[in-house]
């Protein structure tokens, strides 16, 4: 398979110009970390973001940073820790899940809008994201969005091409917001709650006014505050006090706390045994329980929550066009989708990856894709067989 | 230069009679305004220098009502200018004369609320804050917070992206919405999102907010609700300078401390609204800031410590706390009174710049080189926090000389937002108003393909179409 490895925004231009005139479809690559998610591409041409790594700005005191789309989240995440500044939405690490090697990254995170935990309370990826630089099918640099906080100007491609999964142009550009790291993340649990029991804990946790960070249930329901340490202090009594009727609640000890948010942003539990096949599920809180419920009735199931239980990680063994029918109408009664997150490639090949979206959206979503990408280069097929 | 509005199409004028009949035949007669009188009311919005009255105005009540109406407006090549409340200040909702006004406001109700979910989901003509009042019941609220939010309505803050003060720590109105009900220019009727987050597939949604009414029309929306903190409280920072109080917010910002809400206001912003809402703002200081942290009483004292301390280096000449809600009440309706309270002495013109925290106090001083080289006055009052600058430029609307001084330092203003990594708009949007000066930040490739998007929802340029991109050398079908 041939490679391309541009070093600039204009020689990316160049390569994609050539692509789009002899229609060579593209595969889109980082550093290669999540191929074994979304549908198998079968191209001939890599275009890779692996020469074009840097940190093109960072102002620490205007809680911005845009970095070309090959430079590695693991130097940003450090970058931005030497300042005590992060990236608000916690991205997601499928490393553990796919069991990949190497380093993720940020045009992936931009790309497949990765947030985790952090998600229901400090927003997406493409909530943090302020501008991108793309080149589009056409082999022209675009730009939309910029560095600053509010940004109104023009339609905003900017939420297209985050979650695009590469499919509407190549980033060679990505700017996000950043945050204040918190000087203490502390964190509650409470045991032997059932799940529909928990989440009615998160909710009250996360309808509170506390500012809860993070609401997970796995079987230990967990909650999470951040911030001034007084100020972390008080709250963690508040919440002790409010969460009374479902049990005692207990602190765990910092470390310990950070760690297993770690584990439940990348499903690290979910990993083993790595034949089954893992779901990624996202619904109302409210209807959390009773999805995860109605799937177990059918299929054999291991899950947890997370964003106070709208978020639903689920194992189940191998992923058949059956199983996902039932996971897929589970979710689709309760209001929600569902994606397949790891199965074997030619189950990938067979089964929707996403939720295949009705017949109007599924009409502009071609329009879109055509509109930035007329020749079909980009990804095609990666996120819908007709994209 | 005045704002160009389009030659309107004779052959549609023309037809006047037989498009009033076909809306006749799909909504309720008073939903109908036909009569000059009547349009009057919608031949403007905020942009109130400008005006044009459009064909007629149709006021439905439903999606499927909106729905017809839109079809066929298609069918019959009818352009279309969708309005929420008409709140706009950069003319996103001014008609032009061959096109109908499409308003929301009837749709107002709230349509259910789940504090389990925390989202409520409303019809998109109910006003900003009759949201915020549904679920104030349970200490919820909804939290863009335009200016205008007694008057202007979700569906135009939909459109517009729509701020407010206290975004710095809550987001804007695209970080608060989690579904719409969107009718297609065609009549279809799509559920985009849901009470779910991140729907597969291309983000639509977030391509919808902002998009300024020229993808289609909002009816529904889910909204995100919120438990409000325990207390909140607004405190007044006098300073003698504006350097100072943008130095002052930096710090404030460098030591990890994120406020709810940073407000600006220059010495003549201070002047005009302490003579309308007797705030109690100080009038010996150069420059105020309105900042306001949350929490409970102890989180509150350990945040204003520390801000006050930060204050402290940087000359801080006076410090107010609200200690009532009263009281903090009064210090915001100041703030939210500035753009009226202006309104009552001057016309004016309100730029919405965006620019990078750290060229504050620059943007500042040039702006006001820039204003008084035009022999103009300005008052300065903004979102401090995120940079989005709103200087009013003082002018008198019967004087066609001066109303082209103000537009053109308005203009020179907004390309010095972009020199220094800003951007046209923050919040208000394109509308007619910046959509002649696109060209200073973006490319005309940037430009094309943001119109190859939109055309994707209207080829045939049909709705809103006077707004966002300049009338010339435009993607035609």
């Amino acid at each position: 398979m041939t490679r391309h490895n541009p070093t600039s925004e204009a020689e990316a231009c160049a390569i994609v110009a050539e692509a789009a005139a002899q229609r060579t479809p593209l595969a889109i690559q980082g550093s290669g970390t999540k191929r074994a998610f979304g549908r198998p591409p079968q191209f001939e041409l890599t275009l890779s973001s692996s020469q074009m790594t840097k940190v093109t700005l960072y102002e620490p005191a205007e809680f911005v940073i845009s970095a070309e789309p090959g430079a590695p989240l693991s130097g940003i995440v450090r970058l931005l820790a030497e300042h005590r500044q992060e990236l608000a939405f916690e991205p997601l690490d499928y490393r553990p899940l796919l069991g990949s090697d190497g380093e993720p990254t940020i045009g992936a995170v931009a790309a497949m809008n990765l947030s985790g935990p952090r998600r229901i309370a400090g927003g997406s990826a493409r909530d943090s994201a302020l501008g991108v630089r793309f080149v589009n099918g056409r082999g022209e640099a675009i730009k939309s969005g910029g560095r600053v906080m509010k940004n109104v100007t023009g339609l905003d491609l900017v939420k297209l091409m985050v979650g695009a999964h590469g499919t509407l142009g190549f980033l060679t550009e990505v700017t996000f917001k950043v945050v204040p790291s918190p000087q203490r993340v502390a964190t509650l649990w409470l045991v032997g709650l059932s799940d529909q029991t928990a989440i009615a804990a998160l909710s009250a946790a996360l309808g509170s006014p506390y500012d809860v960070s993070g609401a997970a249930h796995l079987p230990r329901t967990l909650i999470r505050v951040e911030g001034f340490p007084d100020s972390v202090e008080y709250r963690l009594g508040e919440l002790r006090s409010l969460l009374k009727a479902f049990g005692t609640a207990e602190v765990l000890a910092d470390d310990t706390g950070r760690d297993l948010w770690g584990a439940i942003r990348d499903a690290t539990v979910l990993a083993e045994p790595r034949d089954k096949a893992i779901w990624r599920i996202s619904t109302a809180p409210t209807k959390g329980a009773d999805v995860a419920a109605r799937i177990a009735r059918t299929i054999d199931a291991r899950w947890f929550f997370d964003w106070g239980g709208g978020l639903i990680w689920l194992a189940c063994s191998t992923a058949s066009a059956a199983s996902a029918a039932t996971i897929r109408a589970a979710t689709r009664e309760a209001g929600g989708h569902a994606t397949l997150v790891r199965a074997p490639e030619d189950v990938r090949a067979a089964v929707d990856v996403f939720d295949p979206p009705v017949e109007a959206i599924a009409r502009l979503q071609t329009g879109l894709k055509a509109s930035l990408d007329p020749a079909g280069i980009f990804n095609p097929g990666r996120m819908f067989p007709e994209l | 230069m005045p704002i160009a509005f389009p030659i309107p199409d004779e052959a549609v004028l023309g037809r006047r009679g037989e498009i009033l009949t076909g809306l006749g035949q799909l909504v309720a007669p008073e939903a109908l305004i036909v009569s000059e009188d009547e349009r009057r009311a919608f031949e403007t919005d905020a942009l109130t220098a400008y005006r044009r009255m459009p064909l007629a105005v149709v006021l439905p009540s439903t999606t499927s009502e909106v729905s017809a109406v839109l079809k066929f407006c298609a069918q019959n090549q009818v352009k279309v200018v969708p309005r929420g409340a008409g709140t706009s200040l950069a003319g996103g909702a001014i008609p032009q004369e061959d096109a109908i006004v499409l308003g929301v406001s009837k749709m107002n109700r709230i349509l259910d609320i789940n504090f389990g979910n925390r989202t409520a989901r409303v019809q998109a003509g109910v006003t900003n804050l009759a949201v915020s009042q549904a679920v104030a019941h349970e200490a919820f609220f909804y939290a863009p917070d335009p200016s205008s939010q007694l008057a202007c309505t979700i569906a135009g803050n939909i459109g517009m992206n729509s701020g407010g003060a206290h975004c710095l720590k809550y987001g804007v109105t695209t970080n608060n919405i989690l579904g719409v009900t969107l009718v297609l220019l065609d009549g279809t009727i799509v559920e985009i999102g849901g009470e779910h987050l991140d729907s597969p597939g291309y983000d639509l949604l977030g391509l919808i907010v902002g998009s300024e009414g020229q993808l289609g029309v909002v009816t529904e929306a889910v909204v995100r609700i919120r438990r409000a903190a325990e207390g909140a409280k607004p405190v007044l920072f006098g300073f003698d300078t504006s350097e100072e109080a943008g130095a002052c917010v930096a710090a404030i910002m460098g030591a990890g401390i994120v406020p709810v809400a940073v407000e600006f206001m220059d010495k003549q912003t201070i002047e005009i609204v302490e003579g309308f809402a007797k705030a109690g703002y100080p009038l010996d200081v150069g420059a105020l800031l309105i900042i306001e942290v949350e929490g409970s009483d102890r989180e509150m004292e350990a945040m204003l410590a520390r801000i006050v301390g930060i204050a402290r280096k940087h000359n801080v000449r006076h410090i107010k706390e609200s200690h009532s809600a009263a009281e903090a009440a009064a210090i915001w309706k100041g703030r939210k009174s500035a753009f009226g309270a202006t309104g009552r002495v001057a016309d004016y013109i309100c730029m919405d710049g965006t620019v990078p925290l750290g060229q504050l106090s620059n943007v500042l001083k040039r702006t006001g080189e820039i204003v008084a080289s035009y022999g103009l006055r300005v008052a300065n009052v903004f979102h401090a926090g995120d940079g989005n600058m709103h200087p009013l430029i003082l002018y008198d609307v019967n004087d066609p000389a001066e109303q082209a001084k103000a537009e053109a330092a308005g203009e020179d203003i907004l390309k010095y937002c972009v020199e220094v990594g800003g951007c046209l708009t923050g919040e208000h949007g394109v509308g007619i108003e910046k959509r002649d000066l696109m060209r200073f930040q973006f490319e005309e490739r940037d430009l094309w393909q943001q119109m190859r998007v939109r055309a994707v929802f209207d080829p045939a340029w049909l709705l809103n179409p006077a707004k966002v991109f300049p009338l010339d050398n435009r993607l035609t079908a």
